[in-house]
This record gives C-alpha cells, structure tokens and sequence, in this order.
C-alpha cells in the first residue's frame, strides 16, 4: 500500500492503482470520457486531469500509476488536487477542445438527459464558444441494425473500439484517419457480428452510438424505472426496466457484478417490441377447429368439461423456458390436486431434483470464473446459450491465458480453445486419461467442467451428465472447496423448476413421454412452446404470445410476460432472483399464477392462496432456500460424486448444438421484429453492409 | 490533411496477391519480431504491397497483409488510413510527384514547383492527369531542406529546383528515362554550389586527386529506383519477460 495524499485527506492506495482510481477511493470525483473501469486505458480525453505536486503540468489521472509518483523532497506522500483553479482551468480547456466539433444538437439527440458531455459541461463548459471557423462533419457509419450512428457527435474515446475487441471479442471496430479527421467505423462498414453489441450504445459518453430501435422513442425522464431480472437465458442478468404508461420502451443494463457486470446480451436489451407484438390479450377457446375468442368462465368451463372426462393418469403439465418459479408452483400443486404426477419442464429431463442441487447447478458460479484455470466445455455454445457468461469465459482467458477445451460443436466462441472431439467418445477418452487436454484439467486446481444443454437434451442426458461429473471427480474439481462441476442452463425456468422439483412424480410421465401420441389427453402447457404436441391431445396453453404453443393450442389463457409480472426465477448457478412488474399484462391477461388460482377453483380443486404473498408464503414454506433473494444455496460436491457414479450407456453421435439462432429463442424474441431483423443480419439474408 | 477513404468500387482490383519474390521477402519481414507480435510487421509489408500495385494500396492489398498477419482488418485499415504514406487512390503510372511545401522549401520557391504540378498535371493534387501518367501531392517536410525546393518521386529526391529544372525532371519521367536523382542545379549533395568554402585543404574529405575537383566524394552513390529499406539486420531478441504470453486481442 502506498501512502498519497488527495485534496489534503491521505489515503492509503494499493500500488498498482492509477491516480483517478485513487481520487476516487479519497472520494474525489474525476470526470472522465475514455476512461472505463472495465476496459484498457486509453488516456485520449484528458478530461481527467488532476494536478500532481512536483510535475510542471496537469497529468492524466487514469493514465498515471500511484507507484508513478515521486515523494516530496523529506519524503512526504505524493500530492494531488482535484479541484484546484489549475485542474478547473485545465478541464475547462479540455473541455472547451471537445466542444468545438461538437454539436448542439443536444435538443434532437437521443443521448440528451444522459449524456456524459452534457453533465460535465455543466460542470466546466464555458458558457459560448470562441471558435468562429466551421466545425467538422462526419459521415454516419452503418453498424447493423441495433446501433444508430451520428458520428459527428463522436468525441472520439475510442471506447467502443476497446470494448467491441476487448469484451466482445469481435474485433471488428476501429479508428481510421488520423488527427481531426479520425472516424470509428468498422472494415468497409460492415454490421457486427457480436451479441453483446447493444452495450456500445451505453458505453458511448456521447450520442454518437444510440439505439436503432429506440430511436426518438422516449426521453429518459418520462420514463418508470423498475429494477428486474431478465429471462432471455439462463443467466438471469440484472436489468432495467424503462416504462412509459404501460408500454415497456427499453431495457437496459444494472450492475451486477456477481451476474453481468454492467453488460447485457442483445437478446435481452432489444427484444422490447416484442413484449408488444402478437400479444395474447384474451381467452381463446377452439370451436369447430378454429380458435374463437372466450370469456374466462368460458374458457374455464372448457377445460372442465375436457377433464371432467379424463383419468387422472391422462393429464399432464409442461413448463416453458420463461415460467417463473411461483406458477410453476401453482401449477404442481394444481396437477396434484387433480391426481396427476404428469408434470415436467423443457429440457431438464435429464436432471433429477432428488440427486442434490449440486448436479443441476452452474456450481463454481459465474464470479468463480474468474477464479479458475482451466475450462472444459461439454457440448454447450455458451456464446449462444448465455453470451454474458461467456464474456466472463473470455475476461479470465484474457487476463490469464487460462487452457480451454471444448467437446462438441467446433463454433466461434470469440476465445481460443483446444477442440477436442465432437462427442461422448472424447468425454471418455478424457476421463481414461487418454488425451493430453485430461492431463491439463488435473494439473489445474480451480478447472471448471462446463456442460451444456447440447449433452443433456439428448436422450442419453443423464448417463453424459455423469461421466461429466465422473470427469470432474477424476480431475479434482471437486476438491478443497472448490466445486468445478458447471451446468449451463440455457432456460430461466430450468433451475427453479428442478429446485421445486417441477419433475415427474414416481411413475409420471416426462416431457418425452407426454408429447408422444397417446401421452396424455389434456395437457397444460404453461409457455412451453418448443415442444411437439400430437395430435389428439388437449392443449391448454397459458402464455403470452400467439406463437408455436398458441397454435396448437385447444384453450388459450392468456398470460403476463415477465416485465409485467413479480416473479421468482433461479439462474445457473442457483442463485435467487425475484423480477419485479414494471407494467400490466394486455386486455384481459392475468399474472399466470392468478389464471391457476381461479382455474383451479373451478375446477373444484382450489388451491389455497388468495395472493401473490400467500403464495410464496407456501412456497417458502415447502423450498425455503427460494426465500434468500440474491444468494445461491450450494450444493453439495458429495452429490456430484454421487452423480458420478450413476453411469448409463451413451450413444456416440456428436453433439448437436440447441440453439440454432441466436435471437429467435423464445416466443418474446420470435415475436420482436428487431430480433427478426438481427436473425436474418446474422443468417446473411440482410446485407451486412450499408451499400 | 484531409479525410482519407479508400478507393471507389470500380478502381479497386478484386484481389491482389504478392509476387513470389515480394512474399518470400514478407515471411522473412514477419520472423523479425517475437512469435504473437507479427503485426508489427504490418506497415513494411504493406508498404511492399503498396510498391507492387504501382504505388497505391488497394482494399484487396490491404486484407490479404491484415489475413498474412492474421489481424483484424480493420486494424491494418487504421494504420492504412494513418499514414499519408499509403495511398489509398491510383496514383501517376510513370511518377507520383511528392512536393515539399513545408516552410524552407516554400521560402525557397515550393510555391513555383506547385504551380508547375498544377498546370502540368492537375489543378488538384491526388488527382491523375489527363494521360494517367502522373499524380502529385503536397507533402510535409521530407528532410531535404538544406538543399530546399525539392520533390520526391517515387523513392528518389530531386532537389534545389526551379520551375524549370521541375519540368525537365518530368520530362524525363515521361520519356521514360528519369534523371539523376539529387540536386538538380549542379551542386554536389549539401556542399555550397561555389565549391568547398572550408577544408580546402588537407582533410579527410577532399578529393586526393584533384583539389580544385568535388570537394566530397561518395562511393555509394544511391542508384535510381534502390530500396531504401533494404537492409540485412538481424532478427531481434523477444523481449525477456513481458506480457506476450497473454491473449491480447
């Protein structure tokens, strides 16, 4: 620790700290443009200035380490001032640079009211300019369809450029020219190929990159805010909620540092319009095979009369990608007062609730990525499957250089990786110690043993999830507090349903089992909609969105989506989140555990809460681990070696990857026409420069 | 300086590929640097790209370096756009005039030599002529100043002109048959035009042989047209302990 004093208060610094990160921790306030805590060190703006004792000008507090510094002559601690008339002076001249080129379209640009020039020309822009020549003009860049440009607003940070090479990964964006003539722009403007594209919009201090589809749709402060969690994948990233009336208009980012840091995937950010879009707004009921819009007691009065002729065994639930932990809930208890043990989730019929949470959890959790020192990648995409997870993949593998391999589909993972082979064969060769890559796991002493849903969806799931965790066992990533054994679930809902054990019952049917023909006769279907229903059976679809489920579909209650509904969800890696309802379902829908709760009442099997509370007061009550919000129950490595040693019999095709694009998961992102657009960008039916 | 793009479309070649001799000499090129930094091989090897297609670089050349050094295009664009010294637009076939108008050599008479590229060639610089032969620019200081006005062409200075002495310079490039590059009023290098002032002599540098003859000798007189980058060095050690084991993106 190096002793500096900041504005007349001393602080103790770690060496390695730069100045602004010392002014900072001395509670001073640096304005800055280039600088971004989570990026390289540009120190392009010099709005950062602080004046350092001893030097003859002011230096750039983001570019300047604390060990940089000298003592003073009897060996005092190096001084800083960060509000002495030279800085003001200096930043106000900075400042007075920047706003030459810059211009005043503050009125008409859509940055206005969050803008970082425009705050810190409150604080040091001068009140007219002195600059009588004609300011520059840039030509707009074409970036693909989620980022706008209006580049002669661009004071030329170069953030963007940092973050599309340094945390997306795709090092696609860059600087040409020189001097006043320099313009960011991509290779021949080509649109970006990353995912976590969105997040230039909020790194851009300026208005220079704002977003495409929000464009002149709202002004920040007409806006409600409402903190919340997002369900696009797994991850359960932390977002924001932007609201006016009762439309959602954006969502942007939070801070998570446990999740996503401050980034968010495109998925998440740009699927607003379809919260809009093919919105099921009221009961539907199928008359004479077309489907016919219904009152609820109608639509009630359909389903009971479907399963007032029905065995018990005949019925069946299966829950969607975007369920929330409290209808999920609902729904079991409902299934179990009408005698059914005929419930299931998508895509989780390989884990079982009952063998510890330890095999079904992202163990070592996303912040423990940053810990580990090897990583094996078992048939999961994760770019795809969870693009802000695997940003944390390639933070670690930057700072480290950490050894990476993957088993399955050979895809551009924007990190280095030894692939190893494309299925089960290889996953036993490593655990015989037959490949070399076997002998880097053991050597590691925090590896990660990541498998994805491409090896669990499979028929054979469960034997491929053991000798993963066979594996894991083997390698040590089980051992001295660590717990290297990672599921990546590309669902929201997959955790808390298994955490509520949303399985079959003994001798229910599964999800395979139900959607093959003579399954079950009524089935409830709560947002699952990629799955197969055939023909013969009776659907009740509780959504939101007129997609594949809806189609099918014999009755329709028609649901909330996830911004306008409290909800329980449970990520990856266990960990608890409650999103929060920043507006109303449309028409006549209803938050999902309420359309249960009357359901059930008429059909004479009411449930036993009257509210949202009451419910989650049973919930707890039967899986208390749900009540602590933000934190993960860890599972038990024990249960991992238990895993191990369940085995099964594998088949030796290659591991198929589960998600075929990227932006057309789920019905929200089906119905989004953005999510459309940046579909076809990505499959090469849209050009993918401006021409 | 003035905003830089590449060349329209219809200019560009669709692909552009090195010459044997040019690619063997760009591997070697590459082996200077330490393993993971072969991009610092980026501005010799486009520079060499830039000589093979006649003096300009176009998009094709500028991908396949980026592709040769595995990096970003983008980021051999940057440093295309950077530096004036890539062309980014065709330039004269026979000659690509590089006037230098900084101060010494506008005091000396730039503003002339100007004006004869204007007339002769085209009112605007970066712009062919008529013929396509030829192509001229204004250039920041080229290191000439003692011998001021002075232009480059392609590798060569021709210097201590005159609007005249311009025009038969040109004329020999248009002929075909460029003239001696140097000094073009009969001085010999930087020495005084009325012969040697000091050292008459006895020094080390006069001419044994006749006193009142040159008063420097040069046995290495540059040759028109000789890469002045050709040089046989040895590779560099890698750098002891750095950070090139990371990934750097």
């Amino acid at each position: 620790m190096i002793k500096i004093i900041v504005d007349g208060k001393e602080v103790e610094v770690p060496p390695e700290y730069t100045l602004l990160q010392a002014c900072e921790s001395a509670g001073a306030e640096i304005p800055r443009f280039c600088y971004h805590e989570r990026l390289s060190i540009a120190g392009n703006c010099r709005m950062c200035l602080v004046e350092l004792k001893g030097t003859p000008k002011p230096v750039a507090s983001c570019a300047w380490g604390v060990r940089d510094c000298r003592p003073g002559p009897n060996g005092e601690p190096p001084e800083i001032s960060t509000k002495s008339p030279m800085v003001k002076k200096a930043r106000e001249g900075v400042m007075e640079f920047l706003l030459i080129n810059h211009p005043l379209d503050c009125p008409i640009c859509d940055q206005g009211g969050e803008c970082d020039l425009q705050d810190q020309a409150m604080g040091y822009g001068v009140d007219q300019s002195r600059f009588a020549e004609n300011k520059r003009a840039v030509e707009d860049k074409y970036l693909g369809v989620l980022v706008k440009t209006s580049m002669t607003r661009c004071i030329q940070c170069t953030r963007c450029v940092r973050f599309a090479a340094e945390i997306c990964g795709v090092p696609e964006m860059g600087a040409i020219g020189r001097g006043e003539d320099m313009e960011i722009t991509t290779y021949l403007e080509k649109a970006l190929t990353s995912e976590l594209q969105g997040n230039l919009v909020d790194i851009c201090p300026v208005g220079a990159l704002t977003s495409k589809p929000y464009a002149f749709a709202a002004r920040p402060w007409e806006l409600g805010k409402t903190q919340s969690i997002d369900v696009m994948d797994g991850v359960g990233s932390a977002i924001r909620v932007d609201t006016r009336g009762r439309e959602v208009m954006r969502i942007l980012p939070r801070v998570n540092e446990a999740i996503n840091e401050e980034w968010i995937s495109d998925k998440t950010r740009h699927v607003v319009d379809g919260l809009r879009t093919q919105r099921l707004d009221r009961p539907y009921v199928r008359e004479g095979g077309k489907l016919k819009p219904a009152s609820w007691p109608q639509a009630f009065a359909a389903i009971k009369a479907k399963l007032d002729g029905t065995s018990a065994k005949k019925i069946g639930a299966i829950a969607g990608d975007l369920a929330a932990v409290e209808e999920m809930f609902a729904l079991k208890q409902l299934l179990a007062k009408l005698g059914s043990d005929n419930i299931a989730a998508q895509n989780v019929a390989a884990f079982d609730p009952k063998a510890g949470r330890a095999s079904y959890i992202f163990n070592p959790g996303i912040v423990g990525i940053e810990q580990a020192d090897a990583v094996l990648i078992i048939g999961s995409d994760p770019r795809k499957e969870a693009a802000i997870l695997n940003a944390r993949i390639r933070k670690r593998w930057r700072a480290s250089g950490m050894p990476i391999g993957v088993i399955g589909d050979r895809a551009d993972l924007t990190y280095g990786y030894d692939y190893l082979g494309a299925g089960t064969d290889t996953l036993n060769d490593l655990i015989a110690g037959k490949h070399a890559f076997a002998e880097t796991l053991k050597n590691a002493k925090k590896p990660i043993i990541l498998v994805g849903a491409a090896a669990t969806a499979r028929r054979d799931g469960p034997a491929i999830l053991s000798l993963a965790a066979k594996l894991a066992a083997d390698v040590g990533a089980l051992d001295d507090g660590w717990n290297g054994f990672a599921v990546l679930h590309p669902a929201a809902s997959s955790v808390g349903a298994l955490d509520i054990g949303f399985v079959p019952g003994k001798g229910g049917l599964g999800a395979a089992e139900m959607t093959t023909a003579g399954g079950v006769d009524v089935l409830f279907s709560l947002g699952a909609d990629e799955i197969k229903v055939p023909d013969g059976a009776f659907v009740v679809y509780i959504g939101t969105h007129g997609d594949r489920g809806a189609h099918r579909a014999d009755v329709i209650l028609p649901g909330g989506a996830y911004t306008e509904k409290s909800g329980i969800y449970v990520n990856t890696e266990g960990r608890v989140q409650i999103a929060g309802r920043a507006s109303f379902p449309p028409g006549d829908a209803r938050e999902d555990w309420a359309i249960l709760r009357a359901l059930s009442e008429a059909l004479g099997a009411k449930l036993p809460y009257d509210s949202l509370a009451a419910l989650r007061k049973a919930l707890f009550a039967e899986v208390p681990h749900l009540m602590r919000v933000d934190q993960i129950e860890a599972g038990d490595p024990a249960d991992v070696r238990k895993l191990a040693g369940a085995g099964g019999s594998v088949e030796k095709t290659p591991f198929k990857p589960v998600i075929a694009d990227f932006y057309m998961t789920n019905p929200i992102a089906r119905a989004s026409a953005v999510m459309a657009e940046c579909s076809r960008l990505a499959s090469g039916q849209l050009l993918t420069a401006a021409e | 300086m003035s905003v830089r793009r590449l060349a329209p479309k219809e200019l560009q070649p669709e692909s552009f590929a090195f010459t044997a001799d040019n690619l063997a000499w760009a591997q070697k090129e590459i082996t200077k640097y330490p393993p993971g930094r072969q991009f610092s091989a980026v501005i010799a090897i486009m520079w060499r790209a830039q000589e093979q297609c006649g003096g300009w670089l176009p998009e094709a050349a500028i991908r396949t370096v980026a592709d040769m050094l595995q990096m970003p295009h983008i980021r051999a664009l940057e440093v295309a756009t950077f530096y004036t010294m890539f062309q980014l637009n065709p330039v004269g076939k026979k000659a690509h005039v590089q006037v230098c108008g900084t101060t010494p050599c506008r005091l000396r008479g730039a503003g002339e030599l100007i004006e004869v590229c204007k007339n002769r060639i085209h009112h605007d610089p970066f712009h062919l002529s008529a013929d396509g032969d030829f192509s001229w620019e204004e250039v920041e200081c080229a290191g000439a100043c003692v011998n001021a006005p002075m232009v480059q062409i392609w590798k060569d200075v021709y210097e201590d002109l005159t609007p005249e002495t311009l025009n038969k310079v040109l004329d020999g490039f248009a002929a075909g048959n460029p003239p001696q590059p140097g000094p073009q009023n009969g001085r010999q290098h930087a020495a005084p035009i009325t012969g040697p002032t000091t050292l008459l002599s006895g020094g080390i540098n006069v001419s044994p042989v006749n006193a009142n003859g040159p008063s420097l000798t040069d046995e290495e007189a540059k040759r028109s047209g000789a890469a002045a980058n050709v040089q046989e060095r040895p590779a560099p050690k890698p750098p002891a302990a750095d950070s090139s084991g990371k990934n750097t993106p």
